[in-house]
């Protein structure tokens, strides 16, 4: 199942449905590293609202993703971890350490702009 | 006649015994209560009531030799004599008193024939010792429900998030926290942060007095699940020992935000948070 990836303005917004197996994790990195070249884009946001669990996989994912991104000069923000996720991901000890994160999608937003003006 | 039958046959005969003599025996008993010193917590005419009761349904129990009626009984007598203060050892006490003053008069009715005295309580005995069973473990286990139902009243009540700002909670503890509280703790906060949309959070811990490394990596644990819902925490009130703990554990304070006292943390989370306070009139 691909993941839908949408522009506005210099931000890609990557949304997750449901249940993404490996391969589709796979899948969504090399798109939006892509688009990210294609675009130019400043930043990134993955929203995980839907995600009910998030296994070290994802997690190992994200982070690649995000690194990835940072190497193009771009900034990731993980939006919309809900809180009985959070803290299961936090007993197994995956932290998203080095990835930036916000509540939801206006939050992520809010925080791009931030940086933006400071990166200027 | 088969064992079984003889049996019952002389429980009928026992019930029937005590139901003819029940005003009698339940005075001595009565008496037997006040002169041991049981169930202080309640009145004459309270203990008559309930010895009434008691007594009538143990010797039901003995007739019926069902004992899901006594359990039923012994459960509600509980609900009702715990919040008065009344003690386990109070209650096995009464009933043991109880199976001695009915064995008593059974000796005194079979004295003079030892053999059917002797197959008398072969019937009552396994049938009393089951009945003063039922009743402790129906104590118990009500005063053990209670205990839990106490203990998450308590819980609730001492775990407030509460919101000073827009976009501040605080989440003050005070008391001891075992790993049930942290992890409660947690989860309303995350809970909390999701709902006010808190973007910092100062959790107090001035009013805690020890934590141990297990409850310790639990808070550490909430600051990372916060910064998953986007939200950054500042710890405040962290007692000498408590720092010790931290340090011990190995916890990467350069990951954890703490400042001295909680009006120290607010400042702190207000200019995070973009906000200046600045009085309306000047001192002068």
């Amino acid at each position: 199942m691909e993941v839908p990836i949408l522009k506005q303005g210099a931000v890609l917004i990557a949304t997750f449905q449901a249940a993404l197996s490996d391969a589709d994790l796979n899948q969504l990195r090399s798109a939006l590293v892509q688009q990210v070249v294609r675009f130019r884009s400043r930043g990134v946001i993955v929203d995980v609202t839907a995600m009910d669990v998030m296994d070290s996989f994802a997690s190992r994912t994200l982070r690649e993703i995000a690194h990835i991104i940072r190497l193009r000069g771009a900034e990731t923000v993980i939006v919309g971890i809900q809180p009985e996720v959070a803290f299961a991901m936090v007993q197994l000890g995956l932290t998203l350490e080095g990835v930036a994160t916000a509540l939801d999608l206006e939050e992520g937003l809010a925080y791009l702009n931030q940086k933006f003006k400071t990166m200027k | 006649m088969a064992k079984r039958d003889e049996s019952s046959e002389l429980l009928r005969e026992l019930v029937a015994h005590l139901r003819q003599n029940r005003t009698q025996l339940r005075e001595e008993w009565v008496g037997r209560i006040s002169e041991t010193r049981l169930l202080t917590a309640m009145t004459k005419e309270e203990i008559f009531a309930e010895a009434t009761s008691v007594y009538d349904s143990y010797v039901e129990a003995l007739e019926t030799e069902t004992f899901e009626a006594l359990q039923a009984y012994a459960r509600n007598l509980s609900e009702r004599i715990i919040p008065r203060g009344v003690e386990t050892h109070e209650v096995v006490g009464i009933v043991l008193l109880l199976r001695d003053v009915l064995a008593r008069s059974l000796f005194a009715k079979y004295q003079t024939d030892f053999k059917k005295l002797n197959r008398i309580l072969d019937a009552y005995e396994p049938a009393a010792n089951r009945i003063a069973n039922t009743v402790a473990v129906g104590f118990v286990q009500e005063r053990e429900r209670v205990i839990r139902q106490q203990q998450e009243a308590i819980r609730e009540l001492s775990t407030p998030v509460l919101q000073v700002r827009e976009r501040l909670l605080i989440l003050p503890i005070i008391g001891v926290i075992d790993p049930q509280r942290a992890r409660q703790l947690t989860e309303q906060l995350l809970r909390g942060i999701r709902t006010n949309r808190a973007k910092v959070v100062v959790i107090d811990i001035t009013g805690v007095a020890a934590m141990d490394v297990t409850v310790a990596n639990h808070l550490v644990q909430t600051v990372e699940a916060s910064r998953l819902l986007g939200a950054t925490v500042i710890v405040t009130g962290l007692s000498p020992e408590i720092a010790q703990t931290l340090v011990t554990i190995g916890v990467d304070l350069g990951k954890m935000n703490t400042v001295g006292d909680l009006q120290g943390g607010i400042e702190q989370a207000e200019r995070l948070l973009g906000y200046k306070v600045a009085a309306l009139i000047e001192p002068s």
